[in-house]
């Protein structure tokens, strides 16, 4: 079954006269489960083509399909909750909130969505075990390395049990070891949950993990 | 919502100095708020207080000829047989004195020196002449059957240079319109801390004033005071008098300060008004500030579900936080500059009113109603002053938000 479901998107940038075509005509579908590396030089529209999909930003022209819906003709405040529900982030920058614990992080998504303390904790102590973090739930996260910090933000992303996890240049700020640890947690979790994730990178180290690989160039893809 | 208020209170706590002297723009704003309040609603409460213990009384009664701007001595200007009608209106439950008083206008002399003075005929006895009893400063105070005594304001004793004891030359109208001169000792000289009224009132046993100026057995006014403010309107209707004779108010015998009262109030709203923009401005670019410093962060809050109003929502938990912080610092530093104010009072010395009788030393007086008012004046100000950096923050796009710097 598709999760991610991409009908012939543009999307161009106007500053002042001049045109900045992104993505210029992608088709692409995501199965539910897959493992997948969005890769290509910079430029190319890896990070735009992510935030189409994660409804961060909207299209030019054609159409994109989430979970079955079709995510182009949302308001601003229907895509934010479908980001709520259905999709979760891991940035490049770790992007947690600095004033809230690693454990208040984890539970944000989950009190956005209503869920009750009891089910709350329950899911945050699950994560930050899954996530190898339990001993550090209440350290914020100045008090936390990078790689710990975006072991939170894999949690986190992780806690509403979205359909779909997208991550850009999750290891980009990480040195080697930590990178390949974040890389093993969500292929990890990836196995075990079946959550699709989707991340865009261009290090080699990296799409090693990755089942299956998608090419953009030039905001086209150019092997799927 | 409780974690709204969380976050909100942590992210105040990031930049404390930035919080804590925002927090005390809003305290100091609110503090001058009380404390000007409270300067006007003393010196106002003290100034009508005033007029109304010394001149005005409550009620008076008077014919309904008479002029009180010529302070006309006719027959048929004035309250006839007027012992009568005091006890009449004394019997009334909420009175607490009812005593007829004459006036004439007139002017002392001594030596070469000469003032005008306003001639006041009282009952010495009367509780509505304690004033002047209380506010003797040498001399004796006079007694009912004084007939050649004189009771003058310290301003007045300063001017012409007489001291209790001193022999003064008095002229005054009549009632047929001549002017009849006699010589009178200073019995005493008082002080109601009035410049207004001292400079100009002087107190002769009613009977001398009566003989004086041949209006006997009558009176310009019954002067007429209650056990408090407030019943007046509760009397006057109750009142039945002569249809010769007509009963006038407080509020009409002192209409010039009530006029003036009104404009004061006009000119304190302006300040009012300015100070609570101060506030709102450090308010404003207190939130700003943090919203431009937190984009970043807002775009995360957006990325993973957050709604534009819930954003609006933290921001503004952000003003009303400062808004309670500053509030409590408000109230605490406003009650302290009240009480410091009070310590000495505020003396401004004559400021050349006149027809308004301002005491000489200002002084603050905290009512519950002006605080909960310019309280709540502040608390509404400062939270509103969040929308204007809440609804930037939560119209950014989060695209354009997670590409800005940290």
């Amino acid at each position: 079954m598709e999760v991610v479901k991409i009908e012939n998107i543009t999307r161009v940038y106007k500053v002042g006269q001049i045109e900045t075509h992104a993505l210029r005509g992608v088709n692409l579908t995501i199965e539910n489960g897959e493992f997948t590396a969005l890769v290509g030089p910079s430029g190319s529209g890896k990070t735009t083509l992510l935030q189409m999909i994660g409804c961060l930003d909207q299209p030019s022209t054609g159409r994109v399909f989430v979970d079955g819906k079709d995510v182009t003709t949302l308001n601003r405040n229907q895509r934010a909750d479908m980001r709520k529900g259905h999709i979760g982030f891991i940035f490049q920058f770790f992007a947690l909130i600095p004033t809230l614990s690693a454990y208040e992080n984890i539970e944000m998504p989950l009190l956005l969505n209503g869920h009750s303390p009891a089910e709350r904790k329950a899911r945050v102590e699950e994560l930050l075990q899954a996530v190898d973090l339990a001993d550090r739930a209440n350290n914020r996260p100045d008090q936390l390395s990078g790689g710990q910090q975006q072991r939170v933000a894999i949690a986190r992303a992780l806690a509403p049990k979205p359909a779909l996890i997208l991550a850009d240049e999750p290891t980009a700020n990480l040195d080697t070891a930590n990178g390949e640890q974040v890389m093993e947690i969500m292929t990890r979790l990836n196995k075990e949950t079946g959550v699709t994730f989707v991340f865009a990178t261009h290090d080699p180290r990296v799409i090693k993990y990755a089942r299956r690989v998608v090419t953009l160039r030039d905001g086209l893809v150019v092997q799927a | 919502m409780i974690q709204i208020f969380k976050m909100a209170f942590r992210d105040l706590g990031r930049n404390r100095r930035r919080s804590f002297f925002s927090a005390l723009a809003v305290a100091i704003g609110l503090a001058l708020l009380m404390l000007m309040s409270s300067v006007i609603a003393g010196e106002m409460g003290s100034a009508i207080e005033s007029a109304i213990r010394l001149s005005s009384g409550h009620i008076q009664i008077r014919a309904a000829t008479y002029n009180e701007n010529k302070s006309s001595l006719k027959w048929e200007d004035l309250v006839a047989d007027p012992e009568k009608v005091a006890s009449q209106i004394a019997a009334y439950s909420q009175v607490k004195a009812a005593t007829p008083r004459l006036y004439a206008s007139g002017f002392l002399s001594s030596g070469t020196q000469s003032a005008g003075a306003r001639i006041t005929g009282i009952d010495p006895l009367s509780p509505a002449s304690d004033p002047y009893r209380a506010g003797l400063i040498s001399g004796e105070y006079l007694s009912p059957d004084d007939h050649d005594s004189v009771l003058i304001g310290k301003p007045m004793a300063e001017k012409l240079n007489l001291s209790a004891g001193d022999k003064v030359s008095l002229s005054l109208n009549t009632a047929d319109g001549n002017v009849q001169e006699q010589t009178f000792t200073v019995k005493g000289i008082y002080t109601t801390d009035t410049y207004g009224f001292d400079s100009a009132t002087i107190f002769l046993p009613l009977a001398k004033a009566q003989a004086l100026t041949q209006t006997e057995n009558h009176a310009s006014t019954i002067f007429v005071l209650l056990n408090d403010t407030s019943l007046t309107d509760l009397v006057v209707p109750a009142l039945t008098v002569p249809a010769n004779l007509q009963i006038k108010t407080w509020r009409e015998l002192n209409a010039l300060f009530v006029e003036w009262e009104t404009m004061a109030q006009s000119y304190i709203g302006i300040f009012y008004m300015i100070i609570l923009a101060i506030t709102a401005s450090v308010i404003i670019n207190t939130l700003i500030m943090s919203v431009y410093e937190r984009t970043r962060e807002i775009g995360i809050l957006s990325a993973i579900g957050m709604r534009g109003s819930r954003i609006l929502g933290l921001f503004l938990a952000e003003s009303s936080l400062l808004a309670v912080g500053g509030v409590i610092m408000g109230l605490l530093l406003g009650v302290l500059a009240i009480y410091l104010f009070n310590i000495n009072g505020f003396y401004i010395g004559n400021m050349g009113l006149t027809g308004i009788l301002v005491t000489d030393t200002i002084r603050a007086k905290l009512t519950l109603d002006n605080t909960i008012n310019v309280t709540v004046m502040t608390f509404i100000v400062t939270i509103l002053s969040g929308l204007v950096p809440a609804i930037t923050a939560s119209r950014l796009e989060p695209v354009a938000a997670l590409r800005a710097e940290k």
